[in-house]
């Protein structure tokens, strides 16, 4: 390869940047930026799972702020039943947003196009409001987690570095993963599937059991996220499932690029970074923000891993 | 060998009043080349489209080396041996070459519900890809991106994408759509090659070709199949001239 790659050169710089942040944290005293990206890996982690079905799969989930959701109250409700290990909470949380997929998943991939995009939304507001009735649980107010989840020791939630670092391996851990399942034959028909679907059949692959499956693992590895987000926040509402919610989601896949290992990392940290920034210049952060992304989308085709590649040719 | 490779008997599908395929019986025998011609409309693809499974006849049957399916699902029926093209070129654009074969060869080796290893590096895949290119003259362009090829080489490709599910019978849509005479002649070569190795069915309007690759030919008007026979006897078959081939030189003719 001639030259900088001036994508993987980006890459590198903001994986090291997240590596050394709690260093840089503490050096400074800046606490505050140490739980503002405590809650950016956490959604880059959640943006990185609805690229495998959204970018690699072709499948535009509308709904993935659903299992954010579903992890989440895994986690808080069984803390408030007093089962307070993580060994229990995660399993159950990682379950619980797998067998919503799968069923979920089941319905909607008998559709296309815009009836899917439909159909997850509707899903994942059904999801919503039946958070938004567990009375016992909060219902609209959402529920408070008093206590993090606990590893024996293993590992402390509540010191702000080790939960930062847990989060930070789980992003890495998802995406490592992610990069074997998009190369492996699974990972083939699926690209195969969102590239031409007839063909697919044609040659051999029937083609819903393979966008199940590939939704399924999104869905789980979002339920991640969502346990960790509980944690993070040390509380769980209905508003993380709210569509608007998953929105963000799409936004981060699209505005980082689709279909790209890092794009959703990158679209998170950027979107989450210009959401802070602006809202902190003006109470009307979101009539900047719109025109900006728009931009992004019409000029930057394939988000920022598009525009650095195009930079990489010259 | 008593049951023929592929048995199509009194099919039958209609698109509200209007019957595309009306009773259509035909037999392929194993090793034979049989060409399906007839005049724009008469529901060659209706046709093809019941064989390979994208369509569902509202009668009659499919049998493919004695056994039924009729309504078996396309994917099911590649499984089975029955591979095909498609009129319009119909490939993963975004993938290579290589990448297009390679998972064809995927589909008929052992399961791909495997998530870890890189199925790129299988050495067996990649190996029936490039055979499977070789075999078109197209392995010099495998690690192209099927967007940057030609029209000819995608027609070229798509064979090599149905040859690569090691089919007993290749259903053949219109392989020479759009090619310059160049083309169509390499087509007509490799067509001529493949035909030693396994059963086609070729649907195809270019006359001069269909009559030098055919075994059998099948006069398709109407829905219908007006006559069956080898080459020499469909030229001389009256009915097919009028309703076929006159046809033909009334369009030369004027346009």
């Amino acid at each position: 390869m001639k030259g900088l790659n001036v994508s993987k050169a980006v890459t590198a710089l903001m994986l090291a940047g997240l590596v050394l942040l709690p260093l840089y944290s503490s050096l400074s005293g800046n606490i505050f930026i140490l739980t503002l990206f405590t809650r950016i890996v956490i959604l880059a982690l959640a943006a990185a799972s609805l690229n495998l079905i959204m970018g690699y799969g072709g499948m535009m989930s509308f709904g993935h702020a659903a299992y954010l959701g579903i992890g989440g109250y895994a986690v808080g409700i069984l803390a408030q039943e007093g089962v307070g290990s993580g060994f229990v909470q995660f399993p159950v949380a990682l379950a619980a947003s797998a067998l919503f997929a799968l069923v979920i998943g089941a319905l909607s991939l008998r559709t296309r196009g815009v009836y899917f995009i439909m159909i997850t939304l509707a899903f994942a507001q059904m999801a919503y409001y039946v958070a938004s009735g567990l009375a016992r649980y909060g219902g609209d107010d959402g529920l408070t987690v008093y206590k993090r989840s606990d590893f024996s020791g293993l590992i402390n939630l509540s010191d702000r570095v080790q939960f930062y670092y847990l989060c930070l391996a789980g992003l890495l851990g998802v995406i490592f993963l992610i990069w074997r399942v998009v190369n492996s034959r699974f990972g083939l028909v699926v690209q195969g599937l969102r590239s031409n679907e007839q063909r697919l059949q044609a040659i051999g692959f029937p083609a819903k059991r393979y966008q199940l499956v590939c939704f399924v693992i999104a869905g789980t590895m979002c339920g991640l996220a969502g346990a960790l987000l509980a944690n993070n926040t040390d509380f769980v509402s209905p508003a993380v499932m709210y569509w608007t919610r998953s929105g963000d989601l799409m936004v981060m896949v699209i505005l980082g690029g689709m279909g790209t290992l890092f794009g959703p990392v990158m679209g998170a940290v950027v979107y989450l970074l210009l959401e802070e920034f602006l809202s902190q210049i003006t109470e009307y952060w979101a009539l900047i923000m719109g025109p900006l992304l728009l931009l992004i989308v019409l000029f930057g085709r394939g988000g920022i891993m598009g525009l650095l590649g195009r930079l990489n040719r010259g | 060998m008593a049951d023929p490779l592929l048995r199509v008997e009194k099919l039958v599908r209609r698109f509200g009043g209007i019957t595309a395929t009306d009773n259509v019986s035909l037999d392929v025998a194993a090793g034979e080349l049989h060409a399906i011609i007839g005049p724009n409309g008469a529901g060659k693809t209706t046709l093809i489209s019941q064989l390979t499974g994208h369509l569902a006849p509202h009668a009659g049957t499919v049998s493919l080396g004695g056994r039924d399916i009729t309504y078996l699902p396309a994917y099911r029926r590649c499984a089975l041996g029955l591979a095909r093209s498609f009129q319009i070129t119909s490939l993963l654009l975004d993938f290579t070459a290589a990448d297009n074969v390679a998972l064809a060869a995927q589909a008929h080796a052992g399961t791909s519900f495997r998530f870890f290893a890189n199925a790129r590096k299988e050495k067996g895949l990649r190996d029936a890809a490039h055979a499977a290119l070789d075999r078109v003259g197209l392995s010099h362009r495998a690690d192209v991106v099927v967007s940057r090829l030609s029209h000819g080489e995608r027609r070229e490709l798509e064979l090599a994408v149905a040859l690569a599910s090691k089919p007993k019978l290749l259903l053949l849509d219109e392989p020479m759509a759009g090619l310059g005479v160049t083309e169509s002649q390499r087509m007509v070569k490799l067509l001529q090659e493949l035909r030693k190795e396994v059963s086609i069915v070729l649907v195809e309007h270019d006359m001069p070709a269909v009559f030098a690759l055919a075994d059998r030919i099948s006069v398709l008007v109407y829905g219908r199949v007006i006559a069956s026979g080898d080459p020499a006897a469909i030229r001389q078959n009256d009915e097919v001239k009028r309703a076929y081939l006159g046809d033909q030189h009334v369009v030369t003719h004027h346009g």
